[in-house]
């Protein structure tokens, strides 16, 4: 059982690690500023989301599971905000 | 594989470092100095100094690198690029920075291994404290002058923030981005944000007694709530003659003042607790003086006061 977890959890953060390294290129490669933050975000939100998820089964209980998914809940709040007015300012 | 890691941060935070340093844009420079911040908080957590990471992420990265952008904006207008230093000037600054780095390598490589410590003695007083943290006994109990001594510090700096507003509008408001139409995504962000980072704030502040936080953490949350709406328009930015801001700017040093005084008479001096009430003390002085740096680092970061209010 635990060993499955394990392969979750290793299958998991690598696939959210390819995303952050996806967007890392995007970030230096993309010509402006919008291409620029889609490619952030996407690292930010699917990466971080995947890695999250990955963890889930590694935690002591379900408070710490919980702290998690908040974690990653309030990196998406401010992700798609901060875009939001990052855009606006330079437009 | 965590000496890999540790080494990479090290390489990554020299590095980092020297770039800040060596950027000649005043903007850029302070948002390297927002990321090595951040980065300086993961090396404290990698010397399980989560104390002080929580205070470098928050104060350190966090509320320093809003002074320092809004310190660049007002740089811009004036001429930044300032008076190019002599050649023997520049040469003698280099000798002098050489030489303190030399000296602090030195004190570091010297140190005798293990290095003292008064770790030993911290944990075994802590239970005269009757704190958990032995963080938050040295900062109240041990260490209390120290820290009163930094509030009152703080309280100068807003001060001397102050004085620099114009005479017209002394006793103003300090301005800030108030502009914001209210179906704006920057205030809707400010509507939904501060519950959480309240609750968070208060959390943070009340677990200091024993585990990692505290009075200067919590208090920086809250004060970054507070300017959020303020910034965002939801609230607006309150006039410095107001009565009830400035008892909340010193209620916390006071308290601590007080309690500090009232030690001379319950317990065995200035600044000292009777062990049966020590937590309860602290607790309180933490609380009152989580609310005065929340007031203080908002209004700091707010800057000086620049019009009066509209009525």
């Amino acid at each position: 059982m635990s060993s499955t977890m394990d392969a979750f959890t290793v299958l998991a953060i690598s696939c959210g690690a390819f995303f952050f390294v996806a967007g890392t290129i995007g970030l230096l490669r993309f010509p402006d500023v919008p291409t620029r933050l889609h490619a952030l975000t996407k690292a930010d939100n699917l990466g971080l989301g995947l890695v999250a998820l990955g963890l889930l089964p590694q935690v002591a209980g379900p408070l710490a599971a919980l702290k998690l998914i908040i974690v990653w809940l309030f990196a998406l709040i401010s992700g798609a905000i901060v875009t939001q007015l990052i855009v606006r300012a330079v437009r | 594989m965590a000496a890999a890691f540790d080494i990479g941060l090290i390489v990554l935070l020299v590095g980092i470092g020297a770039w800040m340093i060596v950027v000649r844009d005043v903007v850029v420079a302070t948002i390297i100095f927002v990321v090595f911040g951040l980065l300086m908080a993961i090396a404290w957590v990698r010397l399980s100094a989560v104390d002080v990471a929580l205070t470098e992420a928050a104060i350190g990265s966090g509320i320093t690198g809003t002074l320092l952008l809004g310190a660049a904006a007002r740089l811009k207008g004036a001429d930044a690029g300032g008076t190019r230093l002599s050649f023997p000037i520049t040469v003698v600054a280099a000798v002098l920075c050489a030489m303190i780095s030399a000296s602090l390598a030195a004190v570091a490589l010297l140190l005798t291994y293990p290095a003292p410590t008064l770790a030993p003695m911290a944990m075994q007083n802590l239970d005269q404290t009757g704190l958990g943290n032995p963080v938050a006994a040295v900062l109240f109990a041990y260490r209390a002058l120290d820290t009163l001594l930094e509030k009152v510090v703080l309280l100068l700096a807003l001060v001397g923030v102050w004085s620099l507003a114009p005479d017209r509008a002394w006793r103003g408001v300090p301005s800030l981005d108030t502009t914001v139409p209210p179906s704006d995504i920057l205030a809707f962000f400010a509507q939904i944000l501060p519950p959480f980072g309240i609750v968070f704030a208060i959390y943070m502040t009340w677990t200091g007694a024993s585990n990692p936080g505290g009075a200067f953490q919590g208090g920086t949350v809250l004060a970054v709530m507070w300017l959020l709406v303020m910034m965002a328009g939801v609230m607006r930015a309150p006039s410095i003659s107001n009565v009830w801001l400035r008892w909340l700017l010193v209620a916390g040093p006071a308290l601590f003042l007080i309690v500090g005084f009232t030690g001379v008479f319950i317990a065995d001096g200035f600044l000292a607790y009777p062990p049966a009430y020590a937590k309860a003390l602290i607790v309180a002085v933490e609380a009152a003086l989580a609310v005065s740096i929340a007031a203080t680092l908002g209004l700091l970061a707010a800057g000086p006061p620049e019009r009066m209010q509209q009525k």
